[in-house]
């Protein structure tokens, strides 16, 4: 599967826009990314391995944390993950 | 000294847009005033720029106090950076107004800052009229270090 990787992320994935990854899971294809591009860990996760507030995931159109099996949800080589920090802001 | 010299000349920043974008934008945020508007920018980094190709409006999800925040639904960007991969551009930045009150980034606006090597541009809107525009180039490696540079606007008659 595909995960699109945001413009400020792409200097810790060798400059690519698109990483391809064989997994059976979110999680997994997640892993398969950062031990790929291990710089790539601290700037999705926390010390503590949590997704970072900022950082959300979406499995095609869906958040990956309002999925049903989180992590665990099932993907297909068909399906991509988009990686998207939040844009905020104001006075 | 002449290397120092250098370094700060290679860190001037350059946001290039189109001075239709640019109209577009600030119009938006005449559009939505009172309240704050919000957008992604589209377009190419290059070496020491950022070039606009478009400005693509996005909704303010603050309707709880969208005078003073804004927010971009994470869903709608996912379908902006979509977009973008069709039309072989990226996301460079973004922009958003302040209602009343100086374009200058806020402590919220840093805050809630996470595209590093995005600008973000923000125009004051006074009484309802676009006034001053100004962008700001998220410069740095991660949370730890991420700082605002000012980023000097070059808008181009037509595109860049």
């Amino acid at each position: 599967m595909k995960i699109h990787i945001p413009t400020p992320l792409r200097q810790f994935a060798a400059k690519q826009a698109t990483v391809t990854v064989s997994a059976a899971t979110v999680g997994q294809a997640l892993d398969e990314l950062v031990v790929t591009h291990p710089e790539l860990k601290k700037h999705l996760y926390s010390e503590e391995g949590k997704l970072r507030a900022f950082v959300n995931v979406y499995l095609n159109d869906e958040d990956i944390r309002y999925l049903n099996d989180k992590e665990n949800t099932a993907v297909k080589d068909s399906d991509s993950l988009s990686i998207i920090p939040s844009i905020a802001g104001g006075i | 000294m002449g290397s120092t010299t250098e370094s700060i000349e290679q860190k001037k920043l350059v946001l290039r847009i189109g001075d239709t974008v640019y109209s577009q934008l600030r119009q938006h945020g005449e559009e939505t005033y009172p309240h704050e508007c919000c957008g992604v920018l589209l377009g190419q980094a290059l070496e020491g720029a950022n070039q606009v190709e478009a400005a693509i409006r996005a909704g303010n999800t603050r309707t709880d106090s969208a005078h003073n925040r804004y927010h971009i639904a994470p869903q709608e960007l996912v379908s902006i950076q979509r977009q973008a991969r069709e039309r072989s551009l990226d996301i460079v930045g973004f922009y958003h107004s302040h209602p009343d009150h100086p374009a200058r980034w806020s402590p919220t606006d840093f805050n809630e800052a996470h595209w590093l090597g995005c600008s973000y541009v923000i125009t004051s809107v006074e009484k309802g009229v676009a006034a001053q525009t100004n962008a700001f180039f998220l410069a740095g490696t991660g949370e730890d270090d991420k700082r605002f540079e000012d980023e000097e606007i070059q808008v181009c008659p037509e595109r860049c």
